[in-house]
């Protein structure tokens, strides 16, 4: 199992500082939620965590070794990374989107070997997506496109699993199967980090939170430890109720603070 | 799927290039035709076949393959199903560059001046088109610094000829910008077939990238495409090949748009799988158009580039109408 490692990332663009001094380190076995609110760096943050950006300041290492020194397919392999869904430039099939999640393997669509068709397989099934393989793409509702995006970076069956939002656009009950698929994927052993816009969802299901604001990681650990109506009100500038119960923390968003 | 449309178009191009054989001025029986294919039957019959009608017939298919696999690799590239060496402008500065060597008495220096010229050329254009891309990220901005070059191009085609010595360099000048294959030869082939060969080899070597950019660049790159190396292999596939379709054939239009867009649905949309029928269709395309110029009965023979552009043009204009510039 791999581990990710961020020390002091910053970036600047334009004049503008996105991202301040971010560590964090992504463990395996462990559901990590990235929150905070629009423009606080988020985006920014993974992509430099996974060395699609250059850093002005810091470093991310997987297993030890530079991000940035890496080759793509290396670092694909070692991490999954699902970033805000784009549409499709083309209407391909379900399957052979779902497949391009094995490109780092040497796989093209319509060229599987068993191996990467069985991971294919494994994807479909955790996604819900039988029935829909051949389907094309944009003939899917939004929620069904994102579901086959999430399928394709799960079809990767990379150590670590890196996502930016990927339930913005899901119903409820979705929203709460893919959250449930993330822990499901991190009791298995992966590190997983996903930012996540929902914080009732976080609350629910994280194991670890980080909180962003300004660029800055300004508070990083459990939901317990962390999730506290201060500090909801300074991050995202809300008034909330939080109630503990036996099965876990609820919270209820109440209005501006 | 795709291995059955590769047959079959395959299959459709050589029945293309034997019709292209049979027919001309003087049809010939395909008995004859066979015979003088294998250097037998009368001298006449020889002569027709291996110095007229096959060297024509092969640079159509030559030039046809070539477009249409750059245009299936641009629009892979780009993501837009409207990107093609016509519309980007690339034929017209690579037919610029050679029109540039012939007036200037260049092209007598050397069998591979004229091929350099075109290939230099349609790899600035590339180039130059590849940087527009990056910077504006947006498909119209790209189509129109591709009508932007164009049209200095012609403009600056439109100044040569203004200024042509004599009507000799004025008829070789029109004939580069109207786009034919008449009268090409075994050994202009065989000094366009390197680069032909070369752009070819680095397109279907990096097609596998092609599908990765489906889902767009970031999660392309997140996929573990190396995109700069991606960027780099289709400008300089597609340079080399539409270079060496202008320097035997001169400009010819929408071909790189209407091949790739008819096998599209064949082959499941795949911008990969699309590059092997696109070049198929592209070749046999020109070859059937070029049998069209030879047979119509016009005092002047029509151009090949002309007749490509009267059906390729109202083409362009359908897709566009239909949305493909949202992307």
């Amino acid at each position: 199992m791999s581990v990710l490692e961020a020390r002091g990332l910053s970036f600047e663009a334009g004049g503008r500082r996105l991202v301040a001094g971010a560590s964090f380190r992504l463990a395996p076995g462990t559901l990590t939620m990235l929150i905070g609110p629009n423009g606080s760096g988020k985006s920014s943050l993974l992509r430099l965590a996974l060395g699609l950006l250059p850093p002005s300041a810091g470093s991310a290492t997987i297993d030890g070794a530079e991000v940035r020194s890496l080759s793509p397919a290396a670092r694909a392999r070692k991490v999954a990374y699902l970033p805000q869904t784009r549409p499709l430039a083309w209407p391909v099939p379900v399957r052979d989107v779902i497949a391009l999640g094995r490109f780092a393997h040497g796989v093209a669509p319509g060229r599987l070997a068993a191996d990467d068709a069985r991971a294919v397989a494994r994807a479909i099934a955790a996604c819900r997506l039988a029935g829909l393989e051949d389907r094309a793409a944009d003939t899917l509702s939004g929620g069904e496109l994102a579901r086959v995006h999430l399928a394709r970076a799960l079809a990767a069956e990379a150590p670590l699993l890196v996502a930016d939002e990927p339930v913005a656009a899901l119903d409820p009950l979705y929203q709460h199967e893919v959250a449930a698929l993330f822990a499901r994927a991190a009791r298995a052993g992966h590190g997983v980090l996903t930012v996540m816009h929902d914080l009732a969802l976080a609350a629910r299901y994280a194991d670890r939170l980080l909180w962003m604001k300004d660029g800055a990681i300004v508070a990083d650990g459990t939901v317990e430890d962390t999730m506290t109506p201060a500090r909801l009100a300074d991050v995202f500038g809300v008034a909330a109720r939080i109630d503990r119960s036996a099965d876990g923390l609820a919270l209820a968003v109440t209005g501006p603070a | 799927m795709t291995a059955r449309t590769n047959i079959a178009l395959g299959a459709l191009l050589a029945g293309g290039i034997f019709l292209a054989l049979l027919l001309g001025s003087v049809a010939l029986a395909p008995g004859a035709v066979l015979g003088a294919l294998a250097l037998g039957g009368e001298a006449g019959d020889v002569l027709v076949v291996w110095q007229i009608r096959l060297p024509r017939a092969l640079a159509a298919a030559m030039v046809g393959a070539a477009l249409g696999m750059s245009g299936a690799a641009l629009q892979g590239l780009l993501r837009n199903p409207l990107a093609e060496p016509g519309i980007l402008g690339v034929s017209a500065t690579a037919a610029l560059f050679a029109t540039f060597v012939l007036f200037f008495g260049l092209a007598g220096t050397g069998p591979l001046v004229l091929p350099l010229a075109a290939v230099a050329g349609a790899l600035a254009a590339t180039v130059l088109v590849g940087i527009a891309a990056l910077r504006a990220r947006s498909a119209v901005t790209l189509i129109l610094v591709g009508i932007g070059l164009s049209s200095f191009s012609a403009a600056l085609m439109a100044l040569l000829m203004n200024l042509a010595p004599n009507p000799f360099t004025l008829a070789d000048m029109i004939n580069w910008t109207l786009g034919t294959v008449a009268n090409r030869s075994f050994a202009d082939l065989a000094h366009a077939a390197p680069f032909f060969v070369l752009g070819v080899a680095v397109l279907l070597a990096s097609r596998r990238g092609l599908a990765a950019l489906t889902l767009g660049e970031e999660a392309a790159e997140g996929i573990g495409l190396d995109l700069r190396r991606q960027r780099l292999a289709v400008i300089l596939g597609a340079g080399l090949a539409t270079g060496a379709a202008v320097s035997l054939a001169g400009a010819i239009g929408f071909v790189g748009i209407v091949a790739p867009h008819l096998v599209r649905p064949l082959v499941g949309h795949d911008p990969a799988r699309l590059l092997v029928p696109s070049a198929l269709l592209g070749a046999l395309v020109l070859v059937l158009a070029d049998i069209g110029v030879r047979l119509l009965p016009t005092d002047a023979e029509l151009r090949l580039g002309v007749v490509a552009a009267l059906v390729g043009a109202p083409v362009f204009a359908w897709i566009a109408a239909r949305g493909g510039l949202s992307r």
